[in-house]
């Protein structure tokens, strides 16, 4: 046609590229040839950095290549003056850019870059942030950058304020950024520490010392002074009333709302004259074996041998020992048994007096060291104020899981016994709205029946523990249960009694009917269960008792309305195979 | 002359001829010429893009005094010549040679402190300043050190402002001369002082719009320069946020997810009706039952029934639908969807603006035009059609110069047909008002924002307003300024209904050189017109031959839809089995023979080039978060040779 430009056909293009792509293909082929060659002879000159510049920029991800480079860079290293070392680097980190460009996530590339710039004689930090920030931008997202962006910050000691400063940033311009909340809360408390914990020094904060705005978490506190909170929470809930869909601010809320973490402690000691048994409780597991664990009886240190409550646990919060026989069966005599625990420079004593069978130390559990954060008298005024907020977000969004979820945990740090029928209802609607995730809400919801029960529980002082009928799915905070001698666990949904189920070292008499049990495995070792009722549930092997032949005192069982009840001969067996139950109902 | 003629006979038998290069023009010329057709495009004036033209300070000068002395002094017929080019059975159909789009031009400059305040009608020329010589003096003024301006002054140009600015200037010089001495004084108070010397002296950084506009991120304009590649040959900056004016108070407009959660004036409870219902107007049409009720109703009247406060409708009603109150509440939920689909594609804002003004855009088609053989000619005019009496098509023209050229198809902007040709009146108008400014109307911690400004009705009878705020970084004004541009459909003349919007906004010195109001940017000059709306016409309004074009518009409306839709149905008139702009071939995918001639080769390399140098934070089309869908984006000199080596293949190491 007259006048019209004549451009190239598809096929002639892709004929082109083709034949590009074949010559390339046998230049990169020969000159990778070449670079395996070079290195297999030891050498390590400049046409070797020039080779795998070569082909490194086309493909960043050869691992291979960057490794023969740092080969390379290491020698040049002791035969080259500073000058010409620094400039090798700084060419280096020019080239490593370029390659960055191609494939901003590679990992060669920006491990590569990290070693550089941690080998220039006078590294630039500031570009290099600058880098960082400029990656970021591109993709606030880019973990590589997030991680080389921490050590370089590591390395210039950056300080806490900017990086807090820097946050915000990222946060102003899209707040769906995981690494970015993260980072604040990696901030926040070294910046502004909960007032009693020690303040970092100002020093530290506004001088260039090597020290890292994250080092050392541990010697610090993870709270946060009040002020800032509150301006967190702000910041926060302006995130999640505009998006109450989006995760990230959801999870850096309930960090903000988090509990103190609960110290390590010795929470109770409990000696029975009857097998001469001690049990100690801790506020965590621990591995009592590994952390010295100590017991004095009567000024006297006792060998004895400690093991956890269930042999599948290494760590665990409940551990057993028993005494030398005769030690304190003697029913006249008073003893006083202290256990030591060297580890935490902590101790616990214990009175056993005469006339009594058993005796017990322990701290009053109180539903703030149980199951919440230490609050202030203040703070419960600004959760308070937090509620009141997702509550009229609630209104706004009835359908959104994050925020119903977030109100049934500030309910539960203000009043889990005054809000739990609020908190039941809040349930059924996260499994009504959320109902792939319903198995992990009636869980938590068992969690928080468990931790309401022992509450009142405690609030009344009786051994007694009834949890009828809670739609209980799971077991959970056994090691509370230590001294509980009735329990009753019947109407449920209950599958298993786990293995945890054996701390409760005092239980008599165990109800657990109308559940769906098929499993028996916590019924090990508790040396004073009398009674069983397991009516209803689903038992079907005879080896499923098996763990019962652990309890010595077992006398009666009920096992009505089980499948293994079906068994042939089953008289006979469970006869042998628990031989002290003289009451068996089948 | 004899370049004319070489010209004449390449053009003669021109398949399309198009006068007038505003958009609309340049696209249809660039779209005829992409597939091959010879296109001639003619302009009258000296400069490219007509109405949609932008303009230096001082181009701006001679635009006004061309004006004036349009007014003045009537073109008389030239009749002579051209009668003995007509054959027998042909006719002749007269087009007009008189400026007639822009009325109620007044100025008024307030930037310096002993000016009294200029009216150009007022102030009789002696004579006009020819646009030739406009360009050397910006030159010379440039170069010149203060002491060389005087002699300057008198040049029978500058009379036109000279008589009462010439004292005040020197002294404004003097001041100029004694930096040193004078640093102590506050930064502020010397920026301050921008007096109108200064605006002359740094007239060349000014690019000052006929016709204010923004591009849609998703609209017709910018899929169109995607498609044709023509984004190669301009840059473009974001709007870089969205204001308000709300009972005097300005305010940012939080429109999009990273907006409402920094805003501080939304209550936590209002961040989220908001973002509920922008999140339903971005899917409305699923969920009918929402507005069905009010589809009868206005726009207005479904806002205030849903669950938003005042504010919040606001928000919505002028600043992100900006709809008035006859719009049907359907209508309104597109604009609304049609805003919110355009965020986040190249930025913060819906908006793009190009660098160094509106103006760029239809020169851009007009190279794309040149680069496939299409030939222009500034300062040339049309006087007449000649028309077959038999067919009643037009055949040929005949040129101001008396030269007769044939021609298939003609197309002509509205401003060329007279009054005998319209079957209807045109009565619409555009009001647009240029402002320089000292400083933005919001300031905040970066002075280089590029804001959209909605001003609604300020009484229930005047006409809302749109503003358009521009900083130097946009490259359309010097440095310490703003170019302010409002627009609005007339009710009355550009002055009365938009000064009582810049008195509200801006520090209006009573007399020039008052001192400034504390809270609001002064005024330093402002200029009023009032532009033809032609954008409600079409081919039935006009009695023409059927191979003659109309081209209306500009239109008042943000976006530039309007003239992309109309340059489009013209194209399929004119070639109804061709493709609109297709995607321009790359450089090295050219064949390059002898009857490839006509290609302009340097034309790609230097728009390589050209896109190469983008600054950062001016996003060029390509730079584009989500890549368009189904549109190969052009690609620069650079991003071309990235893709050849990431294609290289590389196998696994072993």
């Amino acid at each position: 046609m007259h006048g019209r430009v004549k451009v190239k056909s598809t096929a002639q293009q892709e004929e082109e590229k083709r034949k590009e792509r074949e010559k390339k293909l046998k230049v990169y082929l020969t000159v990778r040839d070449a670079i395996f060659k070079k290195r297999g002879n030891g050498e390590l000159d400049d046409e070797a950095l020039q080779l795998t510049q070569q082909l490194l920029s086309s493909n960043p991800d050869f691992a291979t290549l960057w490794n023969y480079r740092r080969e390379i860079l290491l020698h040049l290293e002791t035969i080259k003056e500073e000058e010409e070392t620094q400039k090798l680097y700084e060419a280096e980190l020019l080239f490593i850019e370029s390659c960055l460009k191609m494939n901003p996530k590679s990992y060669g590339s920006w491990h590569h870059r990290g070693w550089v710039s941690s080998r220039l004689p006078r590294p630039d930090w500031t570009r290099e942030l600058s880098l960082c920030d400029r990656c970021l931008s591109l993709d606030d997202r880019n973990f590589h950058c997030w991680d080389y962006r921490r050590l370089v910050v590591k390395a210039s000691g950056v300080p806490v304020d900017q990086e807090l400063q820097f946050t915000d940033r990222l946060i102003g311009s899209n707040f769906s950024n995981y690494s970015s909340w993260h980072y604040r809360s990696t901030l926040l408390p070294l910046l502004h520490p909960e007032s009693g914990s020690e303040p970092a020094s100002p020093c530290r904060k506004h001088t260039n010392t090597h020290t890292s705005p994250t080092a050392s978490p541990q010697t610090h506190s993870h709270r946060v002074c009040e002020e800032q909170l509150l301006k967190e929470y702000e910041l926060v809930q302006n995130a999640f009333f505009t998006d109450p869909n989006d995760q990230s601010a959801w999870f850096y809320y309930r960090w903000l709302l988090g509990r103190a973490e609960r110290e390590e402690l010795i929470s109770c000691v409990y000696a029975s004259r009857e097998g001469e048994r001690v049990a100690v409780a801790f506020s965590k597991p621990v591995n009592a074996l590994a952390e010295g664990l100590m017991l004095v009886l009567d000024g006297q240190q006792q060998q004895v041998e400690w093991r956890s409550a269930h042999p599948r646990f290494r760590h665990s919060p409940v551990w057993l020992c028993e005494l030398p026989p005769g030690s304190i069966s003697d029913i006249n005599n008073e003893h006083n048994l202290t256990v030591h625990w060297t580890e935490k420079h902590t101790h616990r004593d214990c009175a056993l007096y005469t006339g009594r069978l058993e005796s017990w130390c322990r701290d009053s559990a109180t539903d703030q060291e149980l199951f919440r954060s230490e609050l202030s008298v203040e703070k419960t005024s600004v959760l308070q104020s937090e509620l009141q907020s997702c509550t009229q977000l609630l209104e706004l969004e009835p359908q959104n899981k994050w925020c119903v979820l977030t109100i049934i945990l500030l309910m539960r740090a203000l009043d889990p016994l005054g809000h739990e029928k609020e908190t039941l209802a809040h349930f059924q609607t996260l499994k009504e709205v959320d109902p792939m995730r319903s198995s992990y809400y009636s869980d938590l919801c068992s969690k928080f029946m468990i931790e309401n029960t022992i509450l009142k529980m405690e609030y009344a002082e009786v051994r007694v523990f009834s949890l009828s009928d809670k739609n209980l799915s799971t077991l959970c905070h056994l090691d509370q249960l230590l001294l509980v001698t009735h329990i009753n666990l019947s109407s449920n949904q209950l599958v298993t009694l786990p293995p945890q189920f054996s701390m409760l070292h005092c239980l008599e008499v165990l109800e657990a009917d109308d559940n769906v049990i098929e499993n028996l495995e916590g019924l090990y070792h508790l040396p004073k269960l009398e009674e069983v009722s397991l009516k209803n549930n689903q038992i079907s092997k005879l080896s499923d008792l098996e763990p019962l032949a652990s309890c010595p005192k077992l006398t009666r069982l009920d096992l009505r309305g089980n499948p293994v009840t079906k068994t042939a001969n089953i008289q006979a067996e469970l006869s042998q195979l628990l031989p002290s139950v003289t009451d068996l109902l089948l | 002359m004899n370049a004319l003629e070489d010209l004449m006979a390449v053009c003669d038998n021109a398949c399309c001829l198009c006068l007038f290069s505003g958009l609309t023009e340049s696209v249809i010329a660039a779209a005829c010429s992409r597939v091959g057709q010879r296109v001639l495009h003619l302009d009258r004036r000296n400069y490219y893009a007509g109405n949609w033209a932008s303009f230096t300070f001082n181009g701006l000068l001679s635009w006004i005094d061309e004006y004036k002395t349009q007014q003045e002094v009537l073109n008389p017929e030239l009749e002579q010549g051209w009668r003995d080019k007509i054959e027998e059975g042909e006719d002749v159909l007269c087009l007009s040679s008189v400026e007639s789009s822009i009325s109620n031009l007044e100025v008024f400059s307030y930037a310096s402190r002993h000016e009294a305040v200029e009216d150009y009608f007022t102030c009789p020329s002696k004579e006009p300043r020819g646009s030739t010589t406009e360009d050397q003096d910006t030159v010379c003024r440039d170069d010149s050190t203060p002491g060389d301006d005087e002699p300057q002054h008198q040049e029978p140009e500058y009379k036109l402002t000279s008589d009462t600015q010439e004292p005040h200037q020197s002294e404004e010089y003097e001041k100029e001369q004694e930096p040193i001495s004078n640093q102590v004084e506050s930064p502020i108070e010397m920026k301050r002082k921008i007096t109108y010397a200064k605006l002359v002296k740094e007239g060349r950084r000014f690019n000052i719009d006929l016709v204010s506009k923004l591009l849609y991120s998703r609209g017709l304009l910018v899929d169109l320069l995607i498609k044709s590649n023509v984004s190669r040959y301009a840059e473009f900056k974001n709007v870089s946020r969205i204001v308000t004016c709300r009972t005097s108070k300005v305010e940012q407009v939080p429109c999009s997810r990273a907006d409402v959660f920094g805003s501080k004036q939304l209550t936590m409870v209002e961040k989220r009706m908001l973002m509920k219902f922008l999140t339903f107007c971005l899917d409305f049409e699923q969920h009918p039952e929402e507005f069905q009720e009010f589809s009868e109703k206005s726009f207005w009247e479904y806002l205030r029934s849903k669950n938003l406060t005042e504010n919040l409708q606001h928000f919505v009603f002028h600043s992100i639908a900006m709809v008035n109150q006859e719009t049907l509440t359907e209508e309104g939920l597109k604009a609304t969807q049609h805003f919110l689909q355009c965020l986040g594609r190249y930025g913060n804002t819906p908006f793009l603006f190009p660098l160094y003004g509106l103006g760029e855009i239809p020169q851009c088609f007009c190279r794309m035009c040149a680069v496939f053989g299409g030939i222009y000619c500034l300062r040339h005019s049309v006087q007449c059609l000649v028309v077959d009496k038999e067919s009643g098509k037009c055949k040929a023209v005949i040129d101001t110069h008396g030269q007769r050229i044939s021609c298939s198809h003609f197309v002509v902007e509205d401003g060329y047909i007279r009054e005998e040709q319209r079957t209807r009146a045109v009565n619409r108008h555009i009001s647009r008002a240029v402002v320089i400014t000292d400083r933005s109307v919001l300031p905040s911690e970066s002075d280089q924002q590029i804001s959209l400004v909605t001003v609604p009705p300020l009484e229930p009878s005047s006409p809302a307003v749109r503003m358009v705020e521009l900083s130097s970084s946009s490259m359309t004004c010097m440095p310490g300024t703003y170019l302010v541009h409002l627009t609005c459909s007339s009710s009355g003349s550009a002055r009365e209904d938009l000064a009582p919007v810049i008195s509200r906004l801006f520090h209006v010195p009573s007399c020039p050189g008052e001192e400034p109001e504390i809270e609001k940017p002064t005024a330093l000059w402002v200029m009023y017109f009032n532009m033809r709306d032609t954008s409600s016409l079409d081919s039935s309004c006009y009695s023409l031959p059927s191979n003659v074009h109309v081209c209306t518009g500009p239109d008042a409306s943000l976006g530039h839809d309007y003239s992309i839709k109309l340059a489009e149905s013209v194209f399929h008139q004119l070639l109804p089995d061709e493709e609109f702009c297709p995607p321009a071939p790359n450089p090295e995918d050219i064949i390059y023979d002898g009857n490839g001639a006509q290609v302009e080769g340097p034309g790609f390399d230097e728009a390589g080039l050209a896109e190469g140098v983008g600054t950062e934070g001016n996003s060029g089309l390509q730079q584009n978060n989500q890549p368009a869908e189904g549109m190969e984006p052009a690609e620069s000199s650079g991003s071309v040779a990235q893709g050849t080596t990431s294609e290289l293949e590389v196998p696994t190491k072993e």
